[in-house]
Order: C-alpha cells, then structure tokens, then sequence
C-alpha cells in the first residue's frame, strides 16, 4: 500500500500520487488529476486468472483497481456494492465469467442482476448507476482485463470523485476487503493486481 | 405469507428529515421470506440512506438491525435495547409488526418503510400471487379451492359475470395483465372433481361483518391461554 496517493483531504484533485504517475495519460479530460479508487470483485476462475495472465503479458492497466477474489461472482450480494461504495470507492465493478460458461452454472447471471438492481438502488439516491458494472470474460481474455480496467478507469474519471468519498486516499479496499473476509478467497502467492507484477 | 414491498426511497428519506440518529429495523419472518424487509434488506436501505445523507451534507447516525418476529413482545425485547438508542426507527416489517413496535415502544416515533401488500403464495421464486383476503368465512369448499374473493375481480359469489372471455377477466391493466377469471378456473376444476353442480348453488350475499367491515377483528383461545 506503501505506493498509493495519500494526497491532503481537500480537493480531490490533490488526491494523486504514484498511480497518476504510472498511468500519466488520463483518458479523458475531465476530473483532471483525480485518481479514482475502484474495487473489482473478480472470479477465482476467469478474471483473476485473466488479470494474472495480463500481468504476465506485461500488459498495462491503470493502477486504480483493487481486486477481491470470489470463488465465484454469484457469491456477490448487494450490499457487498453498497459498502464498498459507502466505503468510498469510486467505482466497483464486478467480472465473471462469460456468460454459459459459469463453474457454478448461473453465477455469473445472478450477479448480473444483482449489478443492475444497485444500479436502480443508486439512480434513487442520487449516485450515477454507472459507478457500478458486471463484465464478462474469460482466463484466457488477459488483453480484455486490462482493456476493460482502462475503460472502466476512464468513466470514472469522467463521473469524478465519489460523493460520499473519505478524501484521505485510497483507503476503500481495505475497507472491502475486512467487509468481505467471509467470503473472498485469498489472494494468490506472488499474484498482484499491479500491472506487469 | 404476508407479502410487503419498499416504499419509494424518496418517501422514506423524506420520513427522516429532522432526525439525526435513525435505526432501519428489519423482520426475519414474513417480509424476509419475500425479499423485502429482511435484516438483509434492511441493511441496503440503511446503506442507501447513508449514501444519500452523506451526499446532503447530513449528519445522521444511521445503523440497522433485525427482530426474529417484529409482531411478538418477546422478539422485540431482544431489539428493544438498540431501540430505545434512537428517536425514529424505519420498521420494515408488515403492518402488524410495524404496530407493534409502535405500541411496545411508545411514544418513539416508529414509521413504516414498507407497504403491506397482500396475503400471497410464493409461486415461483421472486413472485407472489394474492390467494387470500383473510374474509373470515371461507368458501372454497365450494369453489373447489380456488377463492372468488379474491381472485375474481368483483368478488362474485355466484360468477362467472359477463367481463369473463376465454377464461380471462375484462380487468386488465399494465400492472394486472392476464389476469385468471376465477370462475373459469372454478368451473375447469369443478368439471375435473365432477362437482359440476356446485355452479348452480346460489350464494346468498356474502356477509362481510366477519371481514374488516365489521371492526377490527380480535381473536381469543380461551382454553390456551396462560392460567
């Protein structure tokens, strides 16, 4: 964690450090200088294993994400999104496997409607729905791990900062990650979501 | 079961304006059954209403917690304690358990965050049909199981009536699409148990003061209760 943006808790445009500096070329204009914090709630059997690949690849992703592995994304309940965004993450997003192609059969596809049932949570508060999304792929997608790690990382960057966000850096994955100790798997040895790792 | 939903978020948010401790009180029987005011449901909404408070610039304690039943004084004593911590507390309960709270609690200010809706029969996962309206004189000894009350729209005791077309009722609406005419279904089984003469039966007027037209209803067991 020694890496992350421990910036004041003023304005979220201070809030950057090391991560802006991996990924100096920001996708879109706005929120310049803000470094969103995003949680991925990954799949044992694809995501993680395609993010692992990714990094094997030497591919590069922004640094933003922060992944907790789940034996499967159906584990995946609705509130677990609410508190990591409570928690202050930026955005959160959850990957499994493709879909027909769950270990468990259907758990891809409950999290898929779980995804969209905060998304309606979140449109009733006031929070934009787009901080929350499901993603598909496979072990074998490593180049789409990292693609949809830039993508996501560029819209919440445009979203700009969680409203509810503490402005003391990256703080929310650990949060999540105490929340989700009953139920994420630990991560594997020598595997980090660090690109290139 | 009894069945409720969540009122609108909006409406519910609007019921804590003012408050500065609030507690979200859930119900693990009836309403936890359907998905709605469960202790898991109950910590979404309190997570909602926190998200929303911090966005409003409020400074509100919002926490939750859960009764095994919210409609007996001995489940509520066990939540009483955390209760008594907050000025208002969002039952989530059915209408039953959200008075009972009001009255084991009072004058603290319990307010609803449900609606009860109805007496339903899960039918498949995640979808309820209303099967009783609790009328207080059943019939459906003679309707071969199937409840005019409430499954005809009218509430026909001597149907079918003439809205009823290819065994579907003249009610429709976006909400209510397709709706069964009972007594088509009344007729379909009766044939299939040969009870076919149960139609010509002519019902008198039903006598409502046993449902909730005539008060609230109360009930005593006499050779039960406590000696």
């Amino acid at each position: 964690m020694a890496d992350e943006p421990t910036g004041p808790a003023t304005a979220p445009s201070e809030v950057a450090g090391a991560a802006a500096e991996a990924q100096p070329q920001a996708e879109l204009p706005a929120n310049e200088g803000f470094e969103p914090e995003i949680i991925v709630f990954a799949c044992h059997y694809c995501a993680y294993a395609a993010a692992d690949l990714a990094g094997s690849m030497r591919l590069q992703y922004p640094t933003n994400i922060r992944m907790i592995k789940l034996p499967c994304t159906g584990k995946l309940e609705v509130i677990h999104l609410l508190r990591a965004l409570e928690a202050g993450a930026d955005g959160v997003y959850a990957a499994g496997c493709l879909e027909g192609e769950c270990h468990y059969l259907k758990g891809n596809l409950w999290a898929k409607k779980r995804v969209g049932y905060v998304k309606k949570l979140l449109e009733e508060i006031g929070v934009d729905p787009g901080r929350v999304e499901m993603y598909n792929m496979s072990s074998a997608m490593g180049p789409q791990f990292a693609e949809t790690a830039r993508s996501f990382t560029a819209r919440i960057r445009g979203l700009g900062p969680n409203p509810v966000r503490p402005r003391e850096g990256f703080t929310a994955a650990e949060v999540v990650r105490r929340q989700m100790a009953d139920v994420a798997l630990p991560d594997d040895a020598g595997a980090d979501s660090t690109p290139g790792s | 079961m009894i069945t409720a939903e969540r009122k609108p978020f909006a409406e519910i948010y609007g019921m804590t304006e003012g408050h500065d401790k609030v507690l979200v009180a859930g119900c693990d029987t009836c309403v936890a059954v359907c998905l709605t005011g469960g202790e898991k449901e109950a910590e979404i909404l309190a997570a909602e209403l926190r998200i929303k408070a911090k966005e409003d610039g409020r400074d509100v304690q919002i926490e939750h917690t859960a009764a095994i039943r919210q409609c007996e004084w001995e489940y509520l004593d066990a939540i009483g304690a955390k209760v008594e911590e907050y000025p208002l507390v969002l039952s989530m309960a059915c209408g039953i358990g959200i008075q009972s709270m009001a009255e084991k609690f009072a004058p603290r200010l319990i307010m609803p965050a449900v609606n009860t809706n109805m007496l339903g029969m899960p039918q498949e996962h995640a979808v309820w049909l209303e099967r009783c309206a609790a009328c207080g004189d059943c019939v459906i000894d003679e309707t071969a199981g199937i409840c005019p009350v409430v499954r005809c729209s009218k509430s026909l005791m001597n149907g079918p009536c003439g809205g009823s077309h290819d065994g579907k009722c003249e009610v429709t609406t976006p909400e209510k699409e397709d709706i069964d005419c009972a007594w088509a279904l009344i007729w379909d089984r009766l044939k299939a148990q040969g009870r076919e003469e149960l139609m010509l039966v002519n019902r008198p007027p039903k006598d409502w003061s046993k449902s909730s037209s005539g008060g609230p209803r109360k009930m005593v067991r006499e050779e039960a209760k406590p000696v």
